[in-house]
């Protein structure tokens, strides 16, 4: 209300799609009064490449690799998924150690992907030095990365029946020295993030999320835990090797500082995962069996027990944002007769609307950031929508935000 | 190549993600941060397409993204150098047969350095900023 006792009117900010913030393209649509968003709105769709379309024109030793491309950032969990379902229809089954190495590949994802996270949410929050000092660290995962599959993204190591490179017992120094390596530095981060006086001002009580908001809008993965809900596909319905290691849901209650749902509560959640990652490729190593790593050497036998499939299946894994989900309907050709991908972020999307409502302008860039958004993985199906708009750039944004940090440290 | 003159006004670039799926951007930023640190040379990603000097694409152009490339394309004032990084913008790449492309990125805006790989290695990429910068000398050397 203004001084002369009318309301101001409402007006709206868009923003996007470019949004160097954002990382990937995505528009949204804030209704502002005064520095509180009212009401938000928003239209993905912009990145959307017809990968289903296309899947169901190639066969699935072709799609593996296209399902790699869904999204640079967590393509084994998408690999995997399908994989899954295709060995479901096809009855191949996936020898033990290839299980194995598949774990533990995903769970390198697992760790490069929350620590370029956590170094996004920092660099949201102004805090630079924190953003460069993840991605310096989060190399040292890159670097295995590349040691053990060649590839320092899109590792194109999953296959269906198996996983196409095997890790050999002279590499597992190599893998030692980097879970040794994250050990030493898990001190240091928790404290640099948990206990930094800027990061718990601007992010505590800030977009929060609630336990039953959370269950009514089925959010999946960290954002999820971060409420309190505890779900993991890992843990629910374990999958590659996780049914012989020791994992459950990370909760945030772990740092002992009870669970509220907000932003600070998925910092806890994630920087917890990491370390719980170093624990399951620790165990992987130490039960690893002996054997084949693929259910065939030949691809030509792999893709001709894919031809003659006949069925339908689905599968869900554990992917750095929570619960990918692929189905897969096979009708005795190389091509699936469908393929549907449900990548996390579209479960978690829809709690940006519950976490905005209420919160000043110039934290909408952490809030955005705290789901871990991959529009990439997720626009399936393109939106069409009419309107016009203006772009609110990234630096005023970032400026917005800088100076509320400014504020609260004076 | 003379550098001199070139690093007399440092080289900024400004990163559009045309649909990409995400590979080659964060490529990008391992690029930028401190492992490789090209902000040593004075080359650093900008919010602005107005203060850059390169513009960077990756993905393959999906039709919702190309009129927002060209507008951000216009956008940019002269002397400028589109620099493609990955084989997706170059090519098409994996997404070759896809209904819903626009692209390569060469076929909505010119195109003068391309950077294939999916996604191209951080050394790639610095390599063809390397060969943007020439390419903007040369442009300069002719206005």
């Amino acid at each position: 209300m203004s001084e002369d006792g009318k309301k101001k009117a409402s007006y709206n900010v868009p923003i996007g799609p470019i949004h160097p913030a954002l990382k990937e393209p995505c528009l949204f649509n804030f209704k502002m009064n005064g520095e509180v968003v009212e009401e938000a709105d928003f239209a993905p769709g912009q990145a959307h490449r017809a990968i289903e379309w296309m899947g169901m024109r190639r066969n699935p030793v072709q799609i593996v690799h296209l399902t790699d491309r869904i999204c640079g950032i967590c393509g084994v969990s998408h690999t995997l998924t399908f994989a899954r379902c295709v060995e479901q229809i096809a009855e191949i089954e996936v020898p033990e150690r290839g299980h194995y190495v598949r774990t533990i590949i995903a769970e390198y994802e697992r760790i490069q992907s929350h620590l370029l996270w956590a170094g996004v949410a920092a660099h949201e929050l102004g805090f630079d030095t924190l953003f460069h000092l993840c991605w310096r660290i989060r190399e040292e995962s890159m670097d295995v990365i590349e040691y053990l599959t060649g590839n320092r993204v899109n590792y194109a190591i999953i296959q269906v029946g198996g996983v196409r490179r095997d890790f050999t017992e002279d590499q597992f120094p190599r893998i030692e020295k980097s879970l040794k390596y994250y050990e030493d530095l898990v001190g240091k981060m928790l404290k640099l993030f948990l206990e930094d006086k800027t990061i718990s001002l601007r992010s505590k009580d800030c977009g929060v999320l609630s336990y039953d908001d959370a269950l009514q809008l089925c959010c999946v993965g960290p954002t999820t835990r971060a409420s309190g809900v505890n779900m993991d596909v890992r843990q629910d319905a374990p999958y590659a090797a996780y049914g012989d290691i020791d994992v459950t849901a990370v909760l945030p209650d772990v740092y002992g500082g009870g669970i509220n749902g907000d932003v600070y509560d998925r910092i806890v959640v994630r920087l917890f995962e990491v370390v719980q990652s170093v624990g399951i490729i620790r165990q992987c190593l130490d039960q690893m069996p002996v054997g084949e790593v693929l259910w065939e050497k030949k691809y030509p036998k792999i893709l001709a027990a894919c031809k003659k499939a006949v069925g339908e299946a689905s599968a869900s894994v554990e992917a750095p944002r929570g619960e990918c989900f692929h189905y897969v309907r096979m009708n005795g050709k190389p091509e699936p007769e469908a393929w549907k991908v449900k990548a996390s972020t579209y479960s978690n999307q829809l709690a940006w609307l519950k976490m905005v409502t209420g919160e000043q302008l110039a934290d909408l860039p952490i809030i955005v950031a705290s789901i871990d958004p991959c529009m990439s993985c997720t626009d399936r199906v393109a939106v069409v929508r009419n309107g016009k708009r203006d772009v609110l750039t990234k630096e005023e944004l970032h400026r917005l935000s800088v100076e509320k940090t400014r504020r609260l440290m004076q | 190549m003379k550098l001199s003159k070139a690093f007399s006004r440092s080289l900024w670039a400004f990163h559009f993600n045309s649909g990409s799926c995400n590979g080659c951007d964060i490529e990008v930023v391992a690029t930028l941060t401190p492992r490789y640190d090209p902000e040593r040379f004075g080359v650093k990603l900008v919010g602005s397409p107005k203060h850059a000097d390169v513009l960077v694409v990756t993905g393959p152009v999906t039709h919702k993204m190309a009129p927002r490339l060209k507008r951000v394309y216009e956008q940019m004032a002269d002397p400028k150098v589109v620099m493609v990084v990955g084989s997706c913008g170059s090519s098409g790449g994996v997404f070759y047969d896809s209904y819903n492309l626009d692209g390569p990125v060469d076929e909505v805006i010119p195109v003068d350095v391309y950077v294939p790989g999916c996604p191209p290695r951080p050394e790639g990429v610095i390599y063809g900023v390397v060969q943007a910068i020439a390419k903007l000398e040369r442009l300069e050397s002719e206005q």
